[in-house]
């Protein structure tokens, strides 16, 4: 198991690394010139040339990729400005540091994801539940062809229609701002639910569609009709029996699908305009500030990388039955 | 998967390995569809939008506005450019009402949209498709080496924030052939998911007996997985293909949406999404209506496929 453990952290790194150098070498070979970006309008060719010098635009492109690897394990100097690690280089746009930039916003994300993702695991399995339990009769039709609109509605237009209902005609509901949870819980939560709706809606419908499929797999095994024979009444039954194995791969889909919200989450901040990491990557593709795309690609692979790891071996821990052997 | 949700993603389907039995006729699914009135109702929209793709020239000639001609006439410039008349100025003359502002025809403009999307998502599709297959068949069959490059390369490719990677792409590449690039981009990170499942397939298909057989009477290589294995890939390929058009679909939109997908003036419905939001409190109709075509088409080809899904899986389960 350690080993497995071990040989699955080498791929992550190996990855990562390959992510990292193609993000790297694709924004090199793309991008105008970043002395020139971040030099302006008033400028003189000296001052681009030292500009490159600090940067260390001047030197072989793997060399600078060394560098910027070494920044974040290590820290990195920029001329006099030395940059701790971890290092992801400063904004050419504010001259922030990157790093810092991240962990401000890092809280409205996790904010936004975490509310998402326990909105849909509740209604998308226990709405799949129960239309499993009631198979066949309107509930279960009528919340299964709601589940396919619900996946095909794009999730900015289901965020434009709930912002011009409920917050331009109704007026129940203020405009998202950032608030923080202890400054005002109200504001705080009338901010948030529309950004967690809209992001829940696909996955809760998706959820749901799979969690009643497999339910419906599981009454059907043996083990569950000889429960039923013995005597054991069919909600206890279902309980002890049927949810587990029926949750199960459940728990997988969530793991990745929780790990690549940062990026799924980039629709969902900008039209809402909450500060969060995928509004910054989406302002910072627009303006072409490379350092923050490149901090943002990476950490977001970063997470699904390591959600899928995680993933396997809670995989193991639940379902015994494909424990890995550790060869 | 909503969109967003790994915009790209297509969701695994069927059982990994295929059980055994013929594999699902065409004809099957055809009078399943025919016999389903929800399902014959989802055809019947998806029709409509493929012959306004295809007929868009002629189609703008009968209703009388191109999607690039300007009715200042259409619109009060008084009131900031706001449409003359109710609902975003429906009338004979403009079906579905004009653009804010400038006064564009909206049917013009949803008809040449529907082009953009359509030729975008099936073109996707059929890149996608092509890679996925043939990827997916190697690996499988070949196992070794060739698995290991084409497994490592999947990992690679669905470890990348596929979405921001796209929109940084697509943002710092010159403008160029905006169609051309978003095809291509799109399938690079597509084709993964299919092939993933087809692998799989592969990988216990050529283990099979009727496989044995074909090399015992001499097939070639090349015979055995074009003539043994891919006629049991179709149900796996058709039901993944249909489920992938309606993800093309939102992701095109989405990302022109976002103002990376084609570049104007060309019509196409995320745009016309996007160009709605300062509007929306005047003039409703110019995000209603877009709005509605674009979740109608991808609601109607995810019912569709869902359906095949489902005959597909009972001919494999029988």
């Amino acid at each position: 198991m350690t080993r497995y453990v071990i040989g699955r952290l080498g791929g992550v790194v190996v990855i990562l690394l390959a992510v990292c150098l193609f993000t790297y070498l694709i924004f090199f070979k793309l991008s105008p010139d970043p002395a020139v970006m971040i030099c302006g309008k008033t400028c003189t060719p000296e001052r681009i040339d030292s500009i490159r010098d600090v940067l260390g635009l001047n030197q072989p492109i793997l060399t600078q990729f060394w560098e910027f690897l070494q920044g974040i394990f290590a820290g990195r100097d920029y001329g006099s400005v030395h940059c701790s690690a971890p290092c992801l280089g400063y904004s050419f746009q504010t001259n922030e540091s990157v790093w810092s930039m991240i962990t401000a916003r890092l809280p409205v994300s996790i904010t936004v994801a975490v509310g998402a993702a326990v909105l849909w695991l509740l209604a998308g399995v226990i709405g799949g539940l129960i239309s499993a339990i009631k198979q066949g009769t309107w509930w279960d039709r009528t919340a299964m062809a709601l589940a396919l609109g619900g996946v095909s509605v794009p999730n900015y237009v289901l965020a434009l229609v709930l912002q011009f209902v409920l917050v331009v005609k109704l007026q129940v509901l203020p405009f998202p701002s950032a608030p923080a949870f202890a400054d005002n819980p109200l504001l705080w939560f009338e901010s948030y639910i529309m950004p967690w709706t809209v992001l829940a809606v696909g996955y809760a419908c998706l959820y749901a569609r799979l969690t009643r499929a497999n339910v419906i797999d599981t009454l059907q095994e043996n083990y569950f009709r000889t429960a039923r024979a013995k005597g054991l009444s069919r909600s206890l039954v279902l309980r002890r029996h049927a949810l587990r194995p029926a949750l199960t791969p459940i728990t997988t889909i969530f793991g990745m699908d929780f790990a690549g919200l940062l990026g799924g989450a980039l629709i969902t901040e900008t039209v809402f305009g909450l500060n969060g990491i995928g509004k910054m990557a989406a302002d910072s593709i627009a303006k072409n500030d490379q350092p923050v795309i490149m901090a943002v690609t990476l950490l977001a692979a970063f997470f699904v990388v390591i959600g899928n790891v995680v993933v396997d071996l809670v995989y193991t821990t639940l379902d015994p039955r494909v424990r890995v052997t550790s060869s | 998967m909503t969109a967003t949700p790994a915009l790209l993603e297509v969701e695994e389907v069927g059982t990994p390995a295929p059980a055994g039995g013929p594999p699902t006729s065409t004809r099957r699914i055809l009078t399943t569809i025919t016999k389903d009135k929800g399902a014959l109702a989802c055809v019947l929209f998806i029709v409509i939008v493929v012959l306004m793709a295809v007929a868009a020239p002629l189609i703008t000639k009968l209703s009388g506005w191109g999607p690039y001609q300007f009715d200042s006439a259409a619109i009060n410039s008084d009131l900031g450019g706001v449409p003359h008349g109710s609902l975003g100025g429906i009338s004979g003359n403009h079906w579905f009402g004009v653009e804010p502002q400038n006064g564009r025809d909206l049917f013009a403009r949803i008809v040449y949209g529907a082009r953009v999307s359509i030729t975008i998502s099936l073109s996707a599709t059929l890149l996608t498709g092509v890679l996925g297959v043939v990827l997916g068949m190697l690996a499988g069959f070949y196992r070794g080496w060739v698995d290991t490059v084409i497994s490592r390369l999947m990992d690679f490719l669905m470890a990348f924030p596929a979405l921001i990677f796209m929109i940084a792409i697509l943002s710092s590449l010159p403008a160029g052939n905006r169609p051309v690039l978003l095809v291509v981009v799109i399938s690079a990170f597509g084709w993964p998911y299919l092939a993933r499942v087809i692998r799989g397939q592969t990988m216990t298909l050529a283990n099979r007996e009727f496989v044995e057989a074909a090399r015992a009477s001499g097939a070639k290589d090349v015979q055995v997985v074009f003539r043994e294995i891919l006629p049991n890939l179709r149900g796996s390929i058709i039901v993944m293909t249909t489920l992938a058009i309606p993800g093309y679909i939102g992701t095109e939109a989405g990302l022109s949406f976002l103002g990376v997908g084609v570049s104007p003036p060309t019509a196409s419905w995320g745009q016309m999404i996007s160009s709605s939001v300062s509007w929306y409190s005047v003039d409703p109709m110019f995000f209603v209506i877009p709005g509605t075509f674009l979740f109608l088409t991808v609601l109607s080809l995810t019912v569709l496929g869902d359906k095949i899904r489902s005959v597909v899986d009972q001919g494999e389960a029988a």
